[in-house]
């Protein structure tokens, strides 16, 4: 086994090394690990490239090579979103997930500063029933769920894509944990200077959780964006459908469009793109917040 | 007397507590508590085909349905899934965040591409590999020496035949999945103490020792929580079988899954609203079951750091 360049560096004097520079490889071994990271790359980006070719190329030429980007338009693009009806189907998505995100936050921070701040009887038995609620797959809810959004009257509307997601477990467990470890003084003072509950969480407890609102927001959003069987399950006339539910129309209505449905994908998948490009740290902090050991 | 007056200040904390948790109370007992129970009792009745005038069917239709070849043929699809896509994608994960962990120029670019399907929604990359996978448009069967190689991709189509349906929906899946396993040990990796490194370099050990001393052990908290999200990812998985197979290659179905079996649009018990929460409910169990199984057996072998 040949030395590791990181070893020598070391083996004289323990040195503090900055980072992971640390066992850095050098000469062919660089050079390898780079045409490593070139060709999974070229594996990971291989549908996203065939899904845009096939966008932008005019339909006849799809058929024939839909490897090779050799010509260009636009035309596909605008039949997609017209004929798929996109606009409308984000319009919808994004009015469900705001409404969800701003709800789940709101409930989270609620109910989580209830647990972490109040004293009250049954508020240990209530916070298990609260996670065990965690222990329920959404799929095992939905065929009951679908029933009760059926007797509301609420199939083909936005209360009824939104309603079962507008509280969290998860949300208000994680907003107790940070409240948790809020300094009782905090508290104390805030109360000598004669604030409530209501004062001391708008004025002092909301602006030091906000990283963690933000993670739980962008979670919460990312999550009502992607559903897929929920509206699928209660929407049956095409005007109330969500981008999710509106690309399992696209796909039947296209079966000899392929570039069309292509199209509609990829105008499906840009604004979370471009989203995840602007939040991509609280997306870390969100999607890691559920993996901190303690 | 002090425990008197300490009881009625939490009597006195109970109106703002009720205020503050009412309204998470009222969802979660609706859409979580409400249905789980309801699905309990629905799954032992017999319904008509609109799924009203139910009537009760006795408990053991519980157990009919569990040895029920439909049942049984779903639960193995579904655990034949999971064993394809969680050992896949944990493997990938860890693989390609250690690839990427090192300091080298340019490396941001990698990590980004590594970690962009995280912002692909099931139903998105679904149609992106339905594209690549399909006969006769689709691309990977426009590269002429990968199809003369595996003829299967023209002809019926990785999708359309029995034996490799189910690979390609699970491939397809851990594409997708790939993102969000990179990103978490990737934070991971980023969390264990160059000291580590540092002290067992001293001690001589190469560089593939350290990973199997160092890093694997350090990582044991994410990894757990990554085999714990795929798998249940795994048993849940919907939207790709509803868009890549409906559940078939039939008279097979070879991809139709738990969850494709209770809410799919081709499923042989679609529209009878007590076999379907009779499943769902199964699935349930079956999931609490896994989840305990895990925390015991990997649990324990779990270093947490310090």
């Amino acid at each position: 086994m040949e030395p590791d360049p990181g070893d020598r560096v070391i083996a004289g004097r323990v040195r503090r090394l900055s980072g992971p520079a640390f066992g850095r490889p050098t000469g062919v071994r660089l050079a390898g690990r780079y045409l490593l990271l070139l060709v999974i790359s070229f594996v990971v980006l291989f549908p996203v490239y065939t899904t845009v070719v096939a966008a932008l190329k005019p339909g006849d030429r799809v058929l024939q090579n839909p490897l090779v980007p050799d010509s260009f338009t636009l035309d596909i693009l605008r039949e997609a979103w017209t004929e798929g009806r996109l606009g409308r189907f984000i319009l919808n998505s994004l009015v469900v997930a705001i409404v969800v995100t701003v709800c789940q936050v709101a409930t989270s921070v609620m109910s989580g500063y209830a647990f972490a701040m109040l004293d009250f009887p049954g508020r240990g038995v209530l916070f298990v029933v609260f996670l065990a609620t965690l222990l329920v797959p959404l799929e095992a809810t939905l065929v009951v769920n679908r029933r009760t959004i059926d007797t509301l009257g609420w199939l083909n509307s936005y209360q009824g894509l939104a309603a079962p997601f507008l509280a969290t477990a998860f949300g208000t467990f994680l907003l107790r944990q940070v409240f948790l470890s809020f300094p009782p003084d905090l508290r104390d003072a805030a109360r000598i200077d004669g604030a409530g509950h209501v004062r001391f969480l708008w004025n002092v407890a909301l602006p030091v959780v906000r990283p963690t609102v933000g993670a739980l927001a962008l979670f919460g959003f990312l999550s009502s964006w992607n559903q897929y069987l929920w509206p699928n399950l209660i929407t049956t006339e095409s005007d109330m459908n969500t981008v999710q539910s509106g690309l399992r129309l696209l796909r039947y209505s296209t079966l000899d469009k392929p570039n069309l449905l292509m199209a509609g994908t990829v105008i499906a998948a840009v604004p979370i793109f471009a989203a995840l490009l602007a939040f991509q740290r609280q997306l870390v902090r969100g999607l890691t917040a559920g993996a901190v050991k303690g | 007397m002090v425990a008197r007056t300490r009881r009625r200040q939490r009597w006195r904390g109970l109106p703002a507590a009720l205020a503050l948790l009412g309204p998470s109370m009222v969802v979660l007992a609706t859409f979580v508590l409400y249905p789980l129970g309801r699905a309990i009792v629905l799954g032992q009745q017999r319904c008509n085909v609109q799924g009203r005038n139910c009537v009760s069917n006795g408990w053991d239709q519980y157990v009919d349905t569990f040895v029920s070849s439909e049942f049984q043929h779903a639960l193995w699809v579904t655990v034949k899934f999971a064993l394809i896509t969680v050992p896949l994608g944990l493997v990938l994960g860890v693989g390609l965040a250690v690839l990427a962990d090192k300091y080298l120029r340019g490396i941001s670019v990698f990590r980004a591409i590594f970690s962009s399907t995280v912002a692909t929604s099931v139903a998105v990359s679904s149609l992106m590999w339905l594209f690549l996978l399909q006969p006769e448009i689709g691309a990977l069967s426009n590269l002429g020496w990968l199809s003369d190689l595996f003829p299967v991709i023209k002809n019926p189509g990785l999708l359309r035949d029995p034996g490799t349906a189910l690979t390609a929906v699970a491939l397809s899946s851990v594409w997708a999945s790939l993102g969000f396993t990179f990103i978490l040990v990737t934070a991971g990796l980023q969390g264990i103490p160059d000291e580590l490194y540092e002290a067992a370099a001293i001690d001589g050990a190469t560089s593939s020792r350290r990973f199997r001393h160092v890093t694997l052990p350090m990582l044991g908290p994410t990894l757990l929580f990554v085999v714990i999200v795929l798998t249940t990812r795994a048993f849940q998985t919907y939207g790709e079988i509803d868009l890549l197979t409906s559940g078939g290659p039939k008279p097979y179905d070879s991809t139709t899954t738990l969850t494709y079996l209770t809410y799919g649009q081709e499923s042989i018990i679609r529209g009878n609203v007590g076999l379907q929460a009779a499943t769902a409910v199964l699935l349930f169990v079956v999931l609490l079951v896994l989840s305990l199984l895990q925390l015991r057996g990997i649990g324990k072998r779990v270093h947490y750091g310090t």
